[in-house]
């Protein structure tokens, strides 16, 4: 059967307001594109939820770089006259810490994840495994709210949805933990790895460092967000592709403000220079802030949701029809396949 | 102990530092320093930069460019002159420490190295002929601290712990240029309260009578642990040519004492405190290797070392008998040895002579033959000419006739006209 296409004219918002209908004179204006604010309206008042694991050895600035993403103090309290008391645990702990921000009318639930303890010991065999329980821990819990009878109206998301690994500066390559620990985590959660305190490393030693990681990634099969398979088009792939350049991002991070130039700035100061964070000349904080905030915050909840929680679902969901078995016993087994 | 007296002339012997100097300035000095850090804390960059030598350059790059799957102990030796005065620095590295994933007992390496060294001395101090003892035992270590800015790693602890009383220790923070100065000072202070907590025992610097020298051994000792950056590239700063790390936002200059203890560390361990690591080595580290050696064997009785170190009981003429028998069937072995490469050698040279023996033959052939093909053809070409040159006579005479025919029918014709 036959469709007619009515092509709506394009809507100018009167100068009255936005989402205003215009009344006088458009007759053949439908109103489809109306529903883009109507959904605007419905996500502010849901508001949003976000959910960040930081991963990576003590020192390498992850608490400061989450303060300087969210201009806030978000992450676990680091006070700058630590007692000595303060140890580098045994095992690696999972912290959790949630805060509501609200900016411009948009609030939005933040979580961050971190993972002291990472990294540290002298023998760190198998470090990751708390991480990859804790990982699939929150997607057993998403599922289970999922297969209920009498399911909630908001399945409320604990899901991580990124996790940035920090990788010492060294310049050189990485190391095998970073390998290891990339290589089994880029299956279940999208990856972002970051180059901590980037400020040690001269634009050159940079260039350099990025082309070996990225070459190593590559060499391990090592698939870190944005991953390739999932361009949805061309115009996606061109985006990402210039990211993809670009990874991993150099960082420096700071909640210290310093007068440059008369403007306050974050930034470090030192004896030879202050760096500005959020200057693109120096280190690519902008650059990350950007790709998880303002333009791929959506795409990576997305991919989380649709791709790797699917992905655990599927194999769940396989695993209870093959095995007449309890669902504790099932759980076991697929901590034990890590 | 004697009583001080005054002198009421000149004797002379004040002038015995200066004999010393002339000896050892003739001797020459060694000096032995190991390195050991994690990869990437720029560990050979400092010591390019402390020696100001490429030790290790594009065409032999450092073990960190390399990662190990176990920690290898690594030796380089140089030797630097500088003002008459000759050092053989050699450079012990330690690639491959702290990179695995599992890390437990990746200091035995070094340990064993150590060890050996020591032994090494040991087994040549107590040779008869002590005419030759190269002292090859490990000096000063020192380590790699990476620049957290929190405190020290357990690895870093379970290290020191092991290694301070077998060899100088003297802790450094790498990459200082990674802090500022508030996170360095912190730092510092959290690094040596942890030190002091688990009783490590790091170099310290001897007091002197010198007031001078005091004061500035304190204020070292303030700025413990030193704070380094390396660098080999030399960049223009204000007109001037300075060594330094170039940044967006400022250079980081190596020698400027505002931005980084190198300097410090420099003077401290080549200009002032080289002398003072030896003689700790010598009579501190190895002394208490060397009591721990022997108090093992006289307590059990037996000879529990090894069978190259054997400390015999026979008396020294009978122990200069062995020694001599070692060293004869030592050049005999060193004699056939030689004999072997020198005959291989005639050999060589034999074949070789035989080879242009018979490449001069071939040439000799090969020129024959070219000549007599070169004959050939001078004749081919002689006989062609030959025969244009007949072709041409024939034509000529050919020519002539018929010139000569024409001629006459001229005549005749002019006869016969005026006829």
């Amino acid at each position: 059967c036959k469709r007619k296409v009515i092509s709506a004219k394009p809507h100018h918002p009167s100068p009255q307001g936005k989402g205003e209908k215009s009344h006088g004179g458009d007759f053949s204006y439908v109103g489809i594109d109306a529903i883009l604010e109507q959904m605007r309206r419905k996500a502010m008042k849901q508001g949003f939820e976000l959910n960040l694991m930081v991963v990576g050895q003590s020192g390498l600035g992850k608490s400061t770089l989450m303060n300087t993403l969210f201009k806030s103090k978000v992450s676990r309290n680091k006070s700058v006259q630590s007692n000595p008391e303060e140890r580098i645990p045994k095992t690696v702990e999972i912290k959790s810490i949630s805060h509501d921000i609200e900016e411009k009318g948009v609030r939005m639930k933040l979580t961050v994840i971190d993972t002291p303890g990472f990294g540290d010991q002298i023998n760190n065999e198998n470090c990751w495994q708390p991480i990859m329980k804790f990982i699939n821990d929150q997607y057993e819990a998403y599922l289970q709210e999922e297969i209920n009878i009498n399911r909630k109206k908001r399945i409320p998301d604990s899901r991580v949805h990124c996790c940035i690994y920090f990788i010492p500066p060294t310049g050189h390559c990485l190391r095998p933990l970073d390998v290891e620990f990339m290589r089994r985590l880029s299956k279940v959660v999208n990856i972002v790895p970051v180059i901590a305190k980037a400020d040690t490393l001269t634009l050159e030693e940079r260039d350099s460092f990025k082309q070996t990681i990225r070459e190593e990634l590559r060499a391990n099969g090592i698939d870190v967000y944005p991953q390739k398979e999932f361009d949805e088009d061309a115009e996606d792939r061109m985006i990402n592709d210039k990211i993809r350049e670009m990874i991993p991002f150099a960082v420096v991070g700071s909640d210290q403000e310093y007068q440059v130039n008369g403007k306050r700035l974050l930034g470090r100061k030192t004896k030879w220079g202050t760096i500005e964070v959020e200057n693109i000349a120096h280190c690519e904080f902008a650059y990350l802030r950007d790709l998880l905030i303002r333009t791929h915050m959506q795409n990576i909840k997305d991919i989380t949701g649709s791709i790797h929680y699917e992905t655990y679902r599927v194999r769940r969901l396989n695993e209870s029809n093959g095995q007449a078995n309890g669902v504790a016993a099932q759980h076991e087994a697929l901590s034990h396949e890590m | 102990m004697g009583q001080q007296k005054n002198l009421d002339g000149y004797v002379g012997f004040a002038s015995l530092p200066n004999q010393v100097y002339r000896k050892s300035v003739k001797r020459g000095f060694e000096f032995t320093l190991m390195v050991v850090g994690e990869s990437g804390l720029g560990k050979s960059t400092l010591i390019n930069s402390l020696f100001l030598t490429d030790l290790y350059s594009a065409e032999y790059p450092g073990p960190s460019h390399r990662i190990k799957k176990t920690v290898q102990v690594e030796q380089s030796k140089v030797l630097i002159k500088e003002g008459g005065v000759q050092l053989l620095l050699t450079i012990v590295d330690t690639p491959g420490f702290g990179d695995a994933v599992d890390n437990s007992n990746c200091w035995q390496p070094i340990i064993d190295h150590i060890d050996s060294k020591f032994e090494d001395y040991l087994n040549s101090e107590s040779r008869v002929n002590r005419r030759q003892m190269p002292d090859s035992r490990i000096h000063c270590c020192l380590y790699f601290i990476a620049p957290s800015g929190h405190g020290l790693k357990p690895l870093d602890i379970e290290f020191m712990k092991r290694l301070h009383e077998k060899v100088n220790v003297i802790p450094l923070i790498a990459k200082a240029d990674t802090l500022t100065p508030e996170e360095c000072q912190q730092f510092k202070k959290q690094i040596m309260r942890e030190i002091q907590e688990h009783k490590i025992k790091i170099y310290e610097f001897p007091e002197t009578d010198d007031e001078e020298e005091n004061r500035l051994v304190k204020k070292i000792k303030d700025k413990l642990p030193l704070a380094v950056v390396g660098s080999n590239t030399i960049i223009e700063v204000n007109g001037k040519r300075v060594r330094g790390r170039q940044y967006p936002w400022g250079v980081a200059e190596v020698e400027n004492s505002d931005h980084c203890d190198f300097t410090i560390l420099r003077d401290m361990l080549i200009r002032t405190h080289m002398q003072d690591l030896k003689d700790v080595t010598n009579n501190v580290h190895y002394e208490n290797y060397r009591s721990r050696k022997l108090a093992a064997v006289t307590y059990n009785g037996v000879d529990n070392n090894k069978a190259k170190g054997q400390l015999s009981t026979k008396s020294p003429l009978a122990q200069m008998e062995e020694e001599r028998r070692e060293h004869v069937t030592k050049m005999k072995k060193m004699e056939m040895e030689m004999e072997q490469v020198f005959e291989m050698k005639v050999k060589e040279k034999v074949q070789k002579l035989k080879d242009s023996e018979a490449e001069l033959q071939r040439r000799h052939e090969q020129m024959k033959k070219n000549l007599e093909a070169q004959h050939k053809e001078l004749e081919e070409k002689r006989r062609v000419f030959e025969d244009e040159r007949s072709n041409w006579e024939l034509q000529q005479r050919l020519e002539q006739q018929k010139m000569e025919a024409s001629r006459t029918l001229e005549k005749n014709k002019k006869k016969g006209k005026i006829f």
